[in-house]
């Protein structure tokens, strides 16, 4: 195993094995290297300010990251909960004005009287886990290395309200396939990381990062890592960021693999076909009803970032109504998500204080006239699974028109916007169909 | 001032004035026929979190004399949310491009927690006649100050979002007592201000339906429970959706409107030639607010309840969805402390807070954005005041092409969206002027 470290003037250093990386890092101070005991996240003074998260100052190195909740912030979040004050109840039989408040109540109160956050860290502190400076910016990611010599490295970008937390089922069937009853030709090199703003990567201090510096500094980063032959993948803005890394096509990205597919034609047909005319009807639904939350982030994430911060019910709600709205469910989020699971991302957006940061990736991709429902074309070599409670559908024809290099497409018979979350098996195997002709 | 009082019995007829000193020697009477005690005010529940509700009374048809009292558990609450607010970090922009900066927000918090004091805004309103009544199955909260001039107009001032009662304060001494304000005997008015349904003390809606032609149908049958078979109605925002409906639905008893942001999209179709230049600034206005300025709306208008959750739980959060507009909107030059006072900002945001009245509030968009909320015809007598510091400003050619009877359009050069609120003194001679026209 290799770990490529970067010194300060960005020219590649040597590159050490990963024993020896970590060995360095115990070691506490050999050159470069941050201590691993620094990766462990620290709570500040005050009462207040216990609360809150300190992540550990990245460099060009790639660091060991633990993440430790302090228990002040976890006291605190408890005393937010039994706090909360609540509004009325909705006017409307169903979700149509957002979470209903009998399903509001029961997920807060679960949230804090059952909802072990230390099941869930310790869950996440058992995958090697860094983070390392990037264009300025502390990237925090997942890095699990496969057995098998022949993986195929890949980068899986998760969207909003998603997280790190989408992947963790599959990680272990990519990287180990031969231990979840795959073949070792199927194995992967995966690299989770989590987009800036979000989770335990740094928040920008300065506008500019739209999907495009995004995908550069992804490309860094598998760089950075020692990977020169890989693939990329993604949902939702993740999906925003490897259409981009399709665009740039850097050195070593050989194909991607998206969720969500953004190959809206720039004239729609005058007569759509039935597929058609449903990915247009789900699209204008989206417009419409669906993307308020949408506006608000491209606009004003400052503002809605204040009682997101604030108000860990309000946190809760304005994610749970997505995994409602988005996954492939029956009409209760809980059909398709495990309420564990859930409140895993939840906490993650609460404890990071993200809201507003995470929110903020509206903002910078919209003011240049982000178009959202086409990237135009894609000459590099791209496979999609299309799962059928996707916020829209494209048909594959669309997909045919942008992308000459097509070299995969599956339409699913379930699952939904939170792919990985939601089918993690059904996932994974659309990764190693996908991938299987880009191997060797 | 001598003032009257009507009230009303069970019936929708109206009975006889009584005076106020009579009316009120009625109430403390508690259970004088049909009354409700002025004692049964806003009261606590029991437990912990709860007892920081305000609990209105419940209505009848009768007008019930209403005071304001938040226990001092709420303010208590307040603080103490305030003190243990958590803050996002701080904008990547230097200016408002992203919402309230971080440290305006601050500072705002800090006031709010450190030197705002609710008990002066409740002794303003709880100097003012105030009563709540039930209308079309909702009590409704509002204020009615009658004029001691025998031949006062009847006026019905309606607030929008996200203002509220407190727009109107400091108007209503001189509308209704011109004398003491620089003005003339024949320039009274009687004013009545209500609550929207699911703003201030007015109840919250529990089912659909209550969108503008309701709510305008439900001003109607106030406007006649208080006894004035002849008045004129004022709003802005969506005060002037609710006046537009009641001229539109022709509403017994309405003579005339006054609107100080009349709803003139532009009307279609565009003429050969299209728009002229004197229509171009009005066009951009609505394409800016539709592409960088009207989240808010899109959002309380499809999921009024989602976005209620942090706005009920962090009063940081519901005064900072609020201060936003007060600087987006009125007329200022990047701080909108130069058009309102920041005591007037928080006396606006307190009430949305102690009400708990984010959600409820919101739903007025659920109910009539995109759908109410238009360009109408109107073939009452109409006057507009165009504030010039509005977001929107709309060109006199749209108003003569939409209001037949179009009768007063004034530019006023100062002074936005929050008109009242920011130009006391100009929207009072605004109202006197074009009214004069219809006395």
């Amino acid at each position: 195993m290799k770990n490529n470290l970067v010194n300060g003037t960005g020219v590649t250093a040597p590159v050490i094995s990963r024993r020896n990386f970590l060995g360095a890092a115990a070691a506490t101070g050999a050159a470069g290297i941050v201590p691993a005991s620094l990766g462990s996240l620290t709570a500040q003074g005050t009462a207040m300010k216990a609360a809150q998260l300190v992540l550990p100052v990245a460099t060009k190195d790639v660091a060991p990251f633990k993440i430790q909740v302090p228990q002040e912030a976890l006291d605190d979040l408890k005393l937010r909960l039994a706090s909360t004050r609540w509004p009325e109840r909705e006017t409307v039989r169903d979700w149509s004005q957002g979470v209903p408040l009998q399903k509001a109540q029961p997920l807060i109160a679960y949230w804090r009287d059952k909802y072990d956050w230390h099941r869930f860290e310790a869950r996440l502190n058992a995958f090697p886990q860094y983070r390392t400076h990037i264009d300025g910016l502390g990237i925090h990611f997942m890095h699990v290395r496969s057995p098998h010599r022949n993986a195929l490295p890949i980068i899986l970008t998760h969207g909003w309200p998603g997280s790190v937390v989408e992947f963790m089922e599959i990680i272990g069937p990519l990287s180990d396939p031969t231990g979840y009853g795959g073949s070792a030709e199927d194995a992967f090199h995966v690299v989770v990381p989590s987009l800036p703003g979000f989770a335990f990567s740094d928040k920008p201090v300065e506008t500019g990062w739209d999907v495009n510096r995004i995908a550069r500094a992804w490309a860094t980063l598998m760089q950075l890592l020692g990977y020169d032959r890989w693939v990329a993948q993604g949902g939702d803005w993740g999906a925003g960021v490897t259409h981009a890394l399709a665009l740039q096509r850097p050195p070593g990205l050989i194909a991607a693999h998206v969720n969500w597919q953004f190959v809206f034609p720039e004239k729609l047909p005058d007569n759509p076909t039935p597929a058609e005319r449903r990915a247009i009807d789900r699209a204008s639904w989206f417009a419409n009803d669906q993307s308020g939350y949408f506006r608000e982030h491209a606009t004003r994430p400052q503002t809605i970032g204040y009682p997101l911060a604030d108000s860990a019910a309000g946190q809760a709600l304005w994610i749970y109504e997505k995994f409602q709205a988005w996954t492939d469910n029956h009409g209760n989020p809980e059909d398709a998500l495990a309420v564990d699971a859930m409140l895993d991302n939840i906490s993650l957006y609460w404890f990071t204080d993200t809201a507003a940061s995470s929110a903020r990736i509206y903002w910078e991709n919209t003011r240049a006239g982000f178009g959202g429902l086409s990237r135009g074309r894609i000459e590099l070599p791209m496979a999609a699974s299309v799962f059928p409670h996707e916020i829209f559908c494209p048909p594959k024809a669309w997909a045919e028109a942008l992308w000459p290099n097509l070299f995969y497409w599956n339409e699913l018979d379930k699952g939904g916007h939170f792919a990985a979350f939601e089918q993690p098996k059904l996932f994974t195997e659309e990764l190693r169909k996908a991938f299987r002709s880009r191997r060797g | 001032m001598h003032m009257k009082d009507d009230s009303k019995n069970r019936t929708t007829e109206p009975v006889p004035l009584s005076s106020r000193r009579q009316f009120i020697r009625m109430a403390a009477a508690a259970g004088g026929g049909g009354i409700l005690s002025a004692g049964v005010q806003t009261g606590a529940l029991g437990r912990a979190t709860k007892a920081a509700q305000v609990v209105l009374p419940a209505t009848t048809k009768d007008v019930t004399p209403f005071k304001v009292h938040v226990p001092q558990i709420a303010l208590d609450d307040l603080k103490r949310r305030l003190a243990n607010t958590r803050w996002p970090n701080k904008e990547p922009v230097s200016d408002w491009s992203q919402g309230v900066p971080l440290a305006k927000a601050k500072a705002l918090g800090e006031y709010w927690r450190t030197h705002y004091d609710w008990h002066r805004v409740e002794g303003t309103l709880n100097a003012l006649p105030q009563f709540r009544t039930r209308i079309d199955g909702l009590g409704i909260h509002f204020i009615h100050v009658r004029s001691k001039y025998q031949n006062a107009l009847p006026i019905l001032l309606t607030h929008g979002w996200p203002g509220s009662i407190i727009e109107f304060l400091q108007v209503i001494g001189p509308l209704v007592d011109p004398i003491a304000h620089g003005g003339k005997a024949d320039e009274a008015f009687d004013v009545v201000i209500p609550s929207l349904p699911g703003f201030g003390f007015s109840d919250k809606p529990t089912e659909v339906g209550w969108g503008l032609p309701r709510i305008a149908n439900a001003w109607a049958v106030l406007m006649a429970r208080l006894g004035y078979s002849h008045y004129v109605a004022q709003g802005g925002d969506w005060g002037a959706g609710v006046t537009s409906w009641m001229a539109k639905q022709r509403v017994s008893g309405l003579t005339a409107v006054h609107l100080n942001l009349p709803i003139l999209f532009p009307p279609p179709p565009p003429r050969p030639g299209g728009y002229t230049a004197a229509e171009q600034p009005a066009l951009a206005q609505l394409g800016k607010y539709g592409s960088d300025g009207s989240a808010y709306g899109l959002i309380q208008g499809t999921r009024p309840q989602t976005l209620g959750y942090g706005l009920a739980d962090s009063p940081v959060g519901q005064a900072m969805w609020i201060y936003e507009k007060f600087q987006a909107w009125s007329d200022n030059k990047g701080d909108p402390a130069e058009a309102i006072s920041v005591d007037h900002m928080l006396d606006d945001i307190s009430l949305y807070w102690l009400t708990n009245t984010a959600s409820s509030s919101a739903r007025l968009y659920f109910e009539s954005w995109g759908k109410d909320f238009g360009r109408m015809p109107i073939d009452l007598p109409v006057a507009v005041s165009i504030f010039k510091g509005d977001f929107f400003t709309p060109p006199k050619v749209w108003g003569d092409q939409t209001y037949s009877k179009l009768f007063y359009w004034t530019e006023v050069p100062k002074g936005g969206h929050f008109a009242a609120l920011e130009q006391p003194g100009l929207f009072v001679a605004e109202l006197r002027k074009s009214f004069a026209q219809v006395r």
